[in-house]
């Protein structure tokens, strides 16, 4: 085979890496920052993790605030009851661990000591749905579908580095359990370029179209958004309402989007097709009886591959050409 | 108070408990009363002797905190309670009817003084843990003591807190294991066996006290140096303890995690209980 010719190996993506594209503009850490920032005016605020510091960004807290950062080694179930502990003494912990481990692993530790109380502790989780190649033992498929059947328990799916940042104190401040899925390291940064903010509990129209909505939530609304440009080089108008809350729902806001007539909506999530965003919003409209022309866009319900993280969102259809040419092909 | 005097005060305190304890099962025509009788002289030194709270305010930050890790005991956390004036001798008619504050299952929710849900076992001594840390934080001198069962030495959980626990140096948590031998499906040592249970905790680097659970002399002393240790690590007490304890009759049925008590036989186990401490025979 001739170098002209030969194609760039594609490997294994790795849990550090970022799941940011070529070119993408970025910023580094957003979350830890913000929580290193918020926490200079929170004494209250706490950070825990389950020897995942570095993989979560909670180093740059612990660096800033060496004496509210708690080590809890390899136990996720001793880091969610341990969160609980603190908060019971009036501390609002940030808990960190992978997203797998949180919902998988500790489970009942998050809906006992954490919830059943409605204890203020916020579980930060990274690698959620497919943002790893390391195969099903690190990726969170599942999770919102776990813990969206816990009573009280607001679940977050921010969408880029802009959003974490403004998530933090509005998680903070909110009283009560918070799930919030995490983007690490280097992360895109998109939501700059629209009139957005983060509001928890509210969905945001980022564009407008006529065609095709989706309702996105996490980094899936970045991939509608590139979509949508792509679509309308085809003449596609497609509107894009992100949903970076996912539990409660912004009822209100998803009815009324999806009740204009005349447009496909798409439900995208990082996250299988059983139990998330997509079935949420699908019994929300028929509860309410409002039936568009329905699809979702989410992973499939199997036990995922490992490889490159390219690769996988092609194959279970989360890139954003396979999302532009599914899309064309609904519409035909 | 004089050591003699001491222990003969706690000794009917402990009385009590097991009365209340008994009056809740006859109320229910059930529950954990095997445990409770076997716990009660472990609770009455934690209630009259050890622990600093104020029974008008179960929430004074100034408390020290007693989670009740196997919510199943919670009969013998309420009559400790009573015991205690957190909550009124009368309510304990309410023991496990609708509506009441008083669930089978302790719940942190439902009743003043109850610091955890439990039930779920092996989840005390994780919030222990966070605990701690947290009032070491508040530069809070309060002590958390987990009561935890035998059973819960199974769960994985357990350990982790341990670990951690001396990891974290923390002098101001106590853990109470019961052994009291008996698990849902038979004793705890044929279950999984958990001996030499004094060295592992030991071997984690925790300060450890064995003692007979109903020689309230030997419980006293053990709670005593455990809150007075100056080492800078974790404590734990772990309490040999005989389920049905006062009670004769229940003492020596076929052990049972749930011991089976007939309708006649309340009033019989008050009746018995009752003589021997006009006798002074109950310790």
């Amino acid at each position: 085979m001739s170098t002209a010719t030969k194609k760039p190996r594609l490997t294994t993506s790795a849990m550090i890496a970022s799941i940011a594209g070529e070119g993408q503009r970025t910023k580094a850490a957003p979350f830890g920052h913000a929580l290193a920032k918020l926490a200079e005016t929170r004494p209250e605020i706490v950070g825990m993790t389950a020897d995942l510091s570095k993989y979560t960004d909670l180093h740059i807290f612990a660096q800033a605030h060496p004496d509210r950062f708690f080590q809890m080694g390899m136990a996720e179930q001793l880091l969610m009851g341990a969160a609980g502990g603190m908060a019971k003494e009036g501390f609002t912990p940030f808990a960190t661990t992978y997203a797998t481990f949180a919902s998988r692993r500790a489970f009942d530790f998050v809906h006992q000591v954490i919830c059943e109380e409605h204890l203020n502790v916020k579980i930060v989780c990274g690698l959620p749905g497919l943002t790893t190649g390391y195969g099903p033992s690190h990726q969170a498929t599942e999770d919102v579908a776990m813990f969206r059947g816990i009573p009280g328990l607001t679940i977050v799916d921010p969408c880029d580095a802009l959003d974490i940042e403004q998530a933090v104190p509005a998680i903070a401040e909110h009283k009560g359990p918070v799930y919030m899925r995490l983007l690490r390291g280097n992360v895109p940064l998109v939501l700059d370029e629209y009139d957005y903010k983060f509001e928890l509990g509210k969905a945001k129209l980022l564009r407008d179209g006529k065609d095709v909505l989706f309702i996105s939530t996490g980094l899936m609304t970045m991939r509608a958004l590139e979509t949508a440009k792509a679509l309308a080089a085809d003449q596609i108008d497609v509107a894009v309402l992100h949903v970076p809350t996912i539990k409660p729902l912004d009822v209100a806001t998803i009815l009324r989007e999806a009740g204009r007539s005349g447009r496909l909506v798409v439900v995208a999530e990082n996250h299988t097709v059983i139990g998330g965003l997509g079935e949420a919003v699908a019994t929300l409209l028929l509860s309410n009886g409002v039936t568009p022309s329905f699809r979702q866009m989410a992973l499939p319900d199997e036990f995922l591959a490992a490889g490159a993280l390219p690769t996988l969102h092609d194959r279970y259809g989360i890139s954003s050409a396979v999302m532009a040419t599914r899309i064309k092909g609904w519409l035909d | 108070m004089e050591r003699t005097a001491l222990i003969k005060s706690i000794s009917q305190a402990a009385y009590r408990i097991r009365r209340y304890a008994l009056r809740m099962g006859e109320v229910q025509g059930q529950g954990y009363v095997g445990q409770a009788l076997g716990l009660a002289d472990m609770l009455a030194v934690a209630y009259t002797h050890a622990l600093n709270y104020q029974p008008q305010d179960p929430e004074w930050e100034g408390r020290d905190r007693f989670l009740l890790s196997h919510g199943h005991f919670a009969i013998a956390h309420y009559a400790a309670l009573i015991e205690a004036g957190i909550i009124p001798q009368d309510e304990l008619e309410t023991y496990g009817s609708d509506d009441s504050r008083l669930p089978m299952s302790g719940m942190a929710s439902y009743t003043p003084g109850m610091e955890m849900s439990g039930g779920s076992l092996g989840q005390g001594l994780v919030i222990a843990v966070g605990m701690a840390l947290g009032l070491r934080l508040k530069k809070n001198p309060a002590f958390v003591y987990n009561s935890m069962s035998d059973g819960e030495l199974d769960e994985g959980s357990t350990w982790e807190a341990a670990m951690s626990a001396a990891h974290h140096g923390l002098a101001n948590l106590i853990c109470l294991v019961d052994i009291n031998n008996q698990q849902a499906d038979g004793n705890s040592n044929k279950i999984l066996g958990f001996e030499p249970i004094a060295d592992k905790w030991q071997a984690f680097g925790w300060h450890v006290q064995r003692v007979n659970g109903n020689d309230i002399e030997a419980v006293l002393n053990a709670f005593d140096i455990a809150r007075k240790l100056p080492d800078a690590k974790p404590r734990v007490i772990i309490l040999d303890t005989l389920m049905g304890t006062g009670v004769p009759f229940l003492e020596t049925r076929d052990k049972n995690h749930f011991i089976r008590v007939d309708a006649a036989e309340w009033q019989q186990a008050l009746a018995i209980l009752d003589a021997s401490q006009t006798t002074g025979a109950a310790q």
